[in-house]
């Protein structure tokens, strides 16, 4: 199990070392190889000679890729100074740089995003399993009744209907024509736990709408397929109630699928939701990114997409952790 | 089973069972009109093809139909002087994996790949020993798994499913059926999966285990072989329905029914010299949403024809005082079709 464990450790690191090499490369070699000068994206275009001279001296602009590449690498994991002769700034670790438009370091403005992306997905997350979930066991269990239309039908909506329409159309009926809830604002947990609640409903139902409904399909799926199981039978012919076989038996490996869905899905949306941020005006990753991308801000893309493949290749570590966990045949692999 | 009991009903009964099931494309016949019977300490072997309804009269025995929401049972099925069809669900659910417990056909599939094979039997122990702890139990579990020929039972208590080689496997199955001391036991095809060295010693393993335990063993197969090894009575089915019936010497000796001459002559024979193929019965078994008019064998039968139509508009009944047939032909005929035509080329 430790050799296991080690096995994905590593491969996970590889991982993000291959991908922040490929996004470095992408967002300063591309712009390099077209011509187009980061340091004058830095300082502006009326600005003299001299100094677009020293901002370039001080990013090392002029340095070969790998050695920019290597300065940012320490940058992230020890941090670095930006040096043009007396003029010196430190960016300490994990550093990303400076953000073009604002000249603010980038770290900062990034960890100010997280907890309302992270409060987003994760409350939304912590829904759509609950609902996805038992809805998608209920359907199984009560395949071609009512009750599995119904929640089929519903579900098909949930994965069609963008979060831009579900959002908007909610904030409509329960903020505007109802009055039940505020206009969404984010307000930290700390500061006041109600009001983060209560303002985050509407993004965490829209969000995990969307995602419920892939759940519940999933989850039918994978019980129909699970419960024509022999072993399930087995579990039957053992005499063991049928609330054991199915709560017992048969969920444990009709839900081990999603295990693997769901750490993907969680990853990705720690990176940012985009879509539901923007719709509901919360300034999370995704809403950074958004805005950076508008603005040709390269160090904050950079710096959402790392940490985005973070989450990303950490979840799905998790995930490879948890499976093997579970299911004892993986183990040995 | 109260000791004044004047009631002489045998320990298994089953009278005219039905089963069908309601599908897409039709009413499935899988068991028609089956009747038969079983004492304590007898085998009973079950024959015939995939889809002959051997399998499917098992698991109405057991209740396992009852999930299954298309499923109609009809007809009795006594245990122990306890009527099961109009049972309920909780009275069968008792039942099963305590008196009457199965053991099924590849035991890679039937057990949980993600739970140990120890705690697996664990859990068919506890389930019908509710106030007993777990050590207990795990005692019991470990003493079954030696009891089965398990070397190093306390290790591969820990072991799952995969861990295990074939025949091991269906030990531990074995183990896990027999660990409430059932007194009814389906194996339905408990050597199918395995190799041929390994089949024999499971067979052995489920005489002696009979034999210790005393209870009644029901021994589905398509292998006339095991049936021939094993069983006291046989039981041939075609078509959901049985065909033929009778103690296992005879029909082995003296088979009645051009089915069974089929399944015999199908069977390949290391002591005869090597004929360039085997015999198969011809054709397909039929569809059980479309069942033959007249008898269902009667598109595969070499004989169909000899008694004018009867085979292709009447159902033939199964008769005959302890060795039954359900067959057209008369019962000279088939005596001498049998020695002149069918012995030869066995």
């Amino acid at each position: 199990m430790l050799a296991y464990i080690v096995r994905r450790v590593i491969n996970a690191i590889i991982t993000l070392l291959v991908v922040t090499a490929v996004t470095f490369g992408i967002f300063f070699a591309i712009p390099k190889a077209t011509g187009s000068d980061p340091a004058l994206l830095y300082i502006g275009k009326q600005s003299d000679p001299a100094a677009i001279e020293g901002i370039r001296q001080k990013m090392g602009f002029d340095d070969p890729i790998y050695v920019q590449y290597g300065k940012f690498l320490k940058g992230l994991v020890a941090g670095r100074d930006y040096a043009n002769g007396p003029d010196v700034t430190h960016c300490p670790a994990p550093c990303f740089g400076y953000s073009f438009a604002t000249d603010q370091e980038v770290t900062p403005l990034l960890l100010e995003d997280i907890p309302v992306t992270l409060s987003l997905a994760l409350g939304a997350a912590v829904l759509w399993l609950v609902m996805g979930i038992s809805f998608g066991v209920i359907s199984a269990l009560r395949r071609g009744t009512f009750i599995d239309r119904a929640a089929m039908t519903t579900a098909l909506a949930g994965v069609s209907l963008p979060v831009y329409f579900t959002g908007l159309l909610s904030t409509a009926i329960f903020v505007y024509w109802l009055g039940w809830l505020p206009q969404g604002q984010y307000v930290p947990f700390l500061e006041n736990p109600a009001d983060w609640f209560v303002n985050l409903i509407l993004p965490w139902v829209t969000l995990a709408f969307l995602f419920a409904a892939t759940y519940a399909r999933l989850t039918r799926a994978n019980m129909l397929e699970t419960l024509g199981e022999d072993y399930v039978r087995t579990a039957r012919a053992k005499g063991l109630t049928e609330r054991v076989v199915i709560g017992k038996h048969a969920l444990r490996s009709g839900l081990t699928p999603i295990v693997t869905v769901f750490g993907l899905d969680l990853g990705a949306l720690l990176g940012g939701a985009v879509l539901t941020e923007t719709v509901f005006n919360l300034r999370g990753l995704g809403y950074q990114a958004l805005q950076a991308i508008r603005q040709n801000d390269l160090p904050i893309i950079l710096g959402v997409t790392l940490i985005a493949a973070f989450f990303i290749v950490f979840a799905n570590l998790i995930v490879d952790l948890v499976y093997g966990w579970i299911d004892p045949r993986v183990r040995l692999a | 089973m109260s000791i004044g009991a004047t009631n002489a009903r045998p320990f298994l009964e089953i009278k005219d069972l039905n089963v069908r099931f309601e599908t897409d494309d039709g009413i499935v016949q899988a068991v028609t009109g089956s009747t038969f019977s079983l004492e304590k300490g007898q085998t009973l072997g079950i024959v015939g093809e995939s889809g002959s309804g051997k399998s499917v009269t098992s698991l109405a025995v057991l209740g396992l139909h009852r999930t299954r929401s298309n499923a109609k049972v009809s007809g009795e099925i006594w245990l122990d002087d306890e009527e099961l069809v109009t049972a309920s669900d909780e009275q069968v659910r008792k039942l099963r994996g305590g008196k009457m417990a199965m053991i099924f056909q590849d035991p890679l599939s039937a057990m949980h790949p993600y739970f140990t094979v120890g705690s697996q039997i664990v859990e068919a122990y506890r389930v019908h020993h509710p106030g007993v702890n777990k050590k207990v139990a795990r005692e019991r579990a470990i003493d079954m798994l030696a009891r089965v020929g398990i070397p190093q039972p306390e290790r591969r208590f820990n072991d799952y499913a995969h861990q295990f080689s074939g025949g091991m496997r269906q030990r531990a199955m074995i183990a896990m059926a027999l660990v409430n001391d059932p007194a009814l036991l389906i194996a339905d095809e408990p050597t199918t999966a395995l190799d041929v060295t390994v089949q024999a010693q499971i067979l052995d393993l489920i005489r002696d285990l009979q034999e210790e335990f005393g209870s009644a063993v029901i021994m589905i197969t398509h292998d006339l072989g095991v049936v021939a090894e094993l069983a006291d009575e046989v039981l041939v089915m075609y078509g959901g329905k049985v065909i033929e019936k009778g103690p296992a010497v005879d029909v082995f000796q003296q088979p009645q029914h051009p089915y069974t001459w089929g399944l015999l002559g199908s069977m390949p024979r290391l002591d005869r010299e090597v004929r360039d193929r085997l015999n198969p019965v011809k054709g397909t078994p039929p569809s059980l949403i479309n069942l033959p008019q007249g008898c269902a064998f009667n598109p595969r039968c070499p004989y169909a024809g000899r008694n004018g139509d009867r085979s292709f508009t009447e159902t033939p009944e199964l008769r005959g005082d302890i060795h039954k047939v359900a067959c057209h032909l008369p019962a000279e005929e088939r005596t001498k079709i049998f020695q002149q035509e069918v012995l030869p080329n066995l």
